[in-house]
């Protein structure tokens, strides 16, 4: 294959410039020879290269009687793989300082590479054989330590609340099962299992890529060819059903001796891809988003004191979603916390946010956009993030404009598709104390 | 806790490569300056992304509190958000908002910080919110005891809610004997519900002064710019003749033995931790921190280190096995050392594992080839946290409030490539062959006798 190198050259501006400049570089969309697409933002400024790509499937692909199949499988990709065993592997991590690692979620097997522009051809061939030759040998320490997280964990009760809230939103699909898997079906995870994993859900036809570094195109098309190239073309993913919570209107009690019950609610969302996606996003900034702006931190922390963390946030997994908060509270008051929090959901749902409160949020939204470009880790993140959810390269420049387009009416449509009259779906862990008398135990 | 391992200096890459020339330019070339009212300012420009984040740290920390207040110096970082007279409740928060910019504030022993990040255009704003409130915070009871009982949760949240976080908390207070850094941060549950109004506005009056500040701007931004700035906002605030140099009470000699356990029914996978006392950047002789930094590298940092080897790949006791060191900090800090063991085996014997770890290396050092790789790790921090303005701006502040200087900073990775095994097994020695330490048991209860009839 002499193909010369055929290099789809895409140049975007980061940000219109209407709204100031996103980052000084543009993204340029490659294509590999072998038909790898890989996003890049070139920085020449520092001598290091950023690589973030992820793989479709995660652990919604796991045997369904072996959740943490993905998560296991994931773990060892750097531990032993080709000629390395696991020490000469990070061995030769370490003294190139390479810093390569993997990770599963529910949607996609997650990995990221970040090296010293002079290492990166190690750093290439490092990955290459962790994506294409990994040993799986040191399956049983591995596994120890996974074993030891999730007893750890049996007693911590936000992992306990979370794990709780997705198995009973989805008793019978992949998004139900914990993705580090639990300690009955971590013991009887084989290497077999994880050569299956792997065979399947690590290909070309899944792969998504984001670099930000000091590289030109031309170079890092051939080291992506030479070790992603390396991957079976097509995967053979399982399909995943579209889901819908269930267990709404259900409020779970898990007893745990804790001074504080942790809570965690939730019912559906939008997914990323509805056209809706973008008001829900802003009415939920203003009902429970990240700034100390938002009407539950006012309301239940700022005015009562009832917790120091308080929020509610837009789920978009591939096949369902959700709209899912927490709070922590001590035990005598959780029930308050809660009452608050879905009256909360109610006003806004039935007389939505002010006219100030919307242009406010709007205004936060824009111009806290350029925030997440200032390093190169987190512009390879977000890169990653919009491929992934097929949002294109333009995104990054119509972003800002479908948030500023956002009007009352849209937001009142929104609430009336997720808020409005909503049943939440609602786990307490902890020993909350009077409870309301609509409040029972499941 | 390893702040000091990534800090940032413009020579750090040439360990990589005999071609390091280019990399070398790519550090941040900081400036320093000081505002004729005492402030401090530093400003790391990095020209990469149009946003700037803007700091302001305090000289003052949990380990300044007066004994039976502890917990004041993080209520009153909470209590900062409250509003001025200029700007009243929650006035600057809007604003800040409206600007798409993000904030927050943390507490340490040994300062208290207070952050934005904002598009460059934008500075001159939060520069003047964050001038403002040095001086003119104003409170009333209410909000006072609402954001009380706020700290009460987050105490709740960290501490209570986790037996490994007691355990924490119990074994500082029985490491340092003497010293304030034996008290949480947080402060105990019952001197945090008394602190009032007074004492929160009195300690805000004795510490927060332009000459107990530092200023941090980093992003993209030149020295120049943030120098007229700084003159123009804090510059007109007076400063505060009564701040001088802090003095802690210092440690005793340990003569015990100390070993803390924590039973409870949550607990579910045991765990074994020990903390010795260490001096830190500050305080050390020449080259000490370096060597202790390579030292808990080699002892406990990743899959090669000496704790990990032997634990959990050859004896197959543990599950995992780490060390660390808190080597910013103003007076006597800090070397951790955990491991959790597999199902079955007991924490002495876990402890005992521990022991012949630090034995080997205390009686025959570590290796050539370890040395070689700790250097090439902690240096490649150094060029690494280059990429994120933020964590510079951290860091650097970190350090500058803990009486390291800009070039104890810079020169940094110089002096861990000039670390010498017999260096690193000498601080091991002195640092990890002392009775200076506290065991902490993380267990479930005594199973109960059984009931005979």
């Amino acid at each position: 294959m002499t193909k010369q190198i055929a290099i789809a050259l895409m140049t975007v501006a980061f940000l219109s410039s209407a709204t100031n400049a996103m980052s000084k570089t543009p993204v340029e969309r490659i294509v590999t020879p072998k038909g790898i697409e890989i996003w890049l933002v070139r920085d020449e400024k520092l001598p290091m290269l950023s690589l973030q790509f992820s793989f479709l499937g995660g652990a919604s692909q796991d045997p369904a009687e072996k959740p943490g199949v993905a998560s296991l499988a994931a773990s060892l990709l750097d531990e032993g793989a080709g000629p390395y065993d696991a020490r000469a592997y990070r061995e030769q991590l370490e003294e190139n300082a390479i810093e390569i690692s993997f990770a599963a979620n529910r949607d996609s097997v997650r990995g990221s590479l970040k090296t010293l522009v002079d290492n990166r051809a190690k750093a290439f061939e490092l990955l290459k054989v962790a994506l294409t030759a990994p040993r799986f040998d040191e399956i049983e320490r591995v596994r120890a330590a996974t074993l030891a997280t999730l007893r750890r964990n049996s007693t911590n009760p936000s992992e306990l609340a979370k794990d709780r809230w997705y198995a009973r939103a989805f008793p019978d699909h992949p998004y139900g099962r914990p993705v580090l898997g639990t300690l009955d079906s971590m013991p009887n995870i084989s290497a077999d299992d994880l050569r299956a994993y792997v065979g399947k859900n690590l290909a070309r036809s899944n792969l998504k890529i984001a670099a930000v570094g000091a590289i030109d195109p031309d170079t890092l098309a051939k080291l992506v060819d030479e070790s992603f190239g390396a991957l079976p073309e097509k995967a053979a993913l399982a399909p995943v059903p579209d889901a819908v919570p269930q267990g709404l209107g259900a409020r779970d009690v898990v007893p745990l001796n804790v001074p504080q019950t942790v809570i965690v609610y939730g019912g559906a969302g939008l997914k990323r891809s509805d056209p809706d996606f973008i008001p829900a996003y802003v009415l939920n900034h203003i009902l429970g988003g990240g700034s100390f702006e938002s009407r539950l931190f006012k309301e239940v922390r700022e005015k009562r004191g009832l917790s120091y963390s308080v929020y509610s946030t837009l789920v978009a997994l591939k096949h369902a979603g959700l709209f899912m908060g927490a709070v922590q509270t001590k035990n005598d008051r959780a029930f308050e916390s809660l009452d608050i929090i879905n009256s909360e959901i109610e006003r806004i749902a039935k007389s939505g946010p002010t006219a100030d409160e919307l242009d406010k949020a709007k205004k936060y939204l824009i111009g806290s956009y350029p925030l997440r470009f200032d390093t190169s880790a987190k512009i390879a993140t977000n890169l990653l993030d919009i491929q992934f959810d097929e949002l294109g390269l333009d995104y990054i420049d119509k972003r800002n404009a479908e948030i500023e387009a956002v009007t009352a009416v849209d937001i009142r449509r929104v609430a009336k598709r997720f808020l409005a009259g909503a049943q939440m779906l609602v786990v307490m862990v902890g020993e909350p104390v009077a409870a309301p008398a609509k409040a029972a135990k499941q | 806790m390893k702040i000091i391992t990534a800090m940032a200096v413009a020579s750090a890459a040439t360990l990589f490569s005999p071609r390091g020339a280019a990399a070398e330019a790519a550090g941040p070339q900081v400036v320093r300056f000081m505002l004729q009212n005492g402030m401090d300012c530093l400003v790391i420009p990095d020209h990469r992304a149009p946003v700037v984040t803007h700091m302001v740290w305090y000289r003052v920390g949990s380990a300044d509190e007066e004994p039976g207040k502890s917990g004041l110096a993080h209520f009153l970082e909470h209590l900062m958000f409250k509003g001025t007279e200029k700007n009243p409740s929650g006035h600057f928060s809007k604003i800040l908002a409206s600007l798409g910019g993000q904030e927050n504030a943390f507490t340490g022993n040994d300062y208290t910080a207070y952050f934005q990040r904002v598009t460059r255009d934008h500075l001159e704003q939060v520069m003047s919110f964050e001038a403002d409130r040095m001086t003119g915070l104003v409170l009333n009871d209410k909000v006072v005891n609402s954001e009380r009982d706020v700290v009460l949760e987050e105490r709740r949240m960290r501490t209570d809610n986790s037996p490994a976080a007691q355990l924490g908390e119990a074994m500082q207070a029985t490491l340092f004997v003497n010293h304030p850094y034996g008290r949480p941060v947080i402060g105990w549950e019952q001197e945090i519900k008394k602190l009032n109004r007074e004492e929160a506005l009195a300690f805000y009056r004795r510490y927060y002064a332009p000459n107990n500040a530092l200023l941090v701007v980093a992003g993209d931004v030149t020295p120049d710019e943030v120098k007229t700035l700084a003159e123009k906002i804090y510059g007109p605030i007076p400063r505060n003749d009564a701040i001088h140099p802090r003095t802690r009470p210092s440690e005793p000699e340990a003569m015990a033995d100390r070993r803390v356990v924590l039973a409870d029914t949550r607990v579910a996978q045991p765990s074994l931790t020990r903390n010795y006392l260490a001096p830190s950047y500050r305080t050390a002789e020449t080259g000490e921190a370096e060597a202790i930094d390579v030292l808990a590298h080699v002892l406990g940092t990743g899959s090669l280190s000496r704790l990990y080897r032997k634990l959990v790949i050859e004896k197959k006791i543990a599950a995992s096995a780490g060390a660390w060191y808190g080597g910013v900090a103003y007076d006597t800090t800090r070397i951790g050392i955990s491991a959790t063991p597999l199902p079955g085996v007991a924490l002495e014997d876990l402890d005992r594992a521990v022991d012949g770890v630090i034995s080997e290396i205390v009686e025959n050092g570590i290796t050539q080839e370890e040395l070689a790789r700790a250097k090439t790790k902690l240096v490649a921090d150094v060029v690494y946290s280059w990429d994120d303005p933020f964590t510079l701006a951290r860091m650097y502040g970190a350090a500058l409030t803990t009486g390291l200087t800009i070039e104890t900073i810079q020169k940094w990775p110089d002096r861990i490539r000039a670390v010498t095994a017999d260096e690193v097994q000498k601080a091991a020695k002195k640092w990890l062959a002392s009775r200076h330490f506290v065991t902490g048991y993380l267990v479930k209860p005594p199973a109960p006798p059984e009931k005979r009839s």
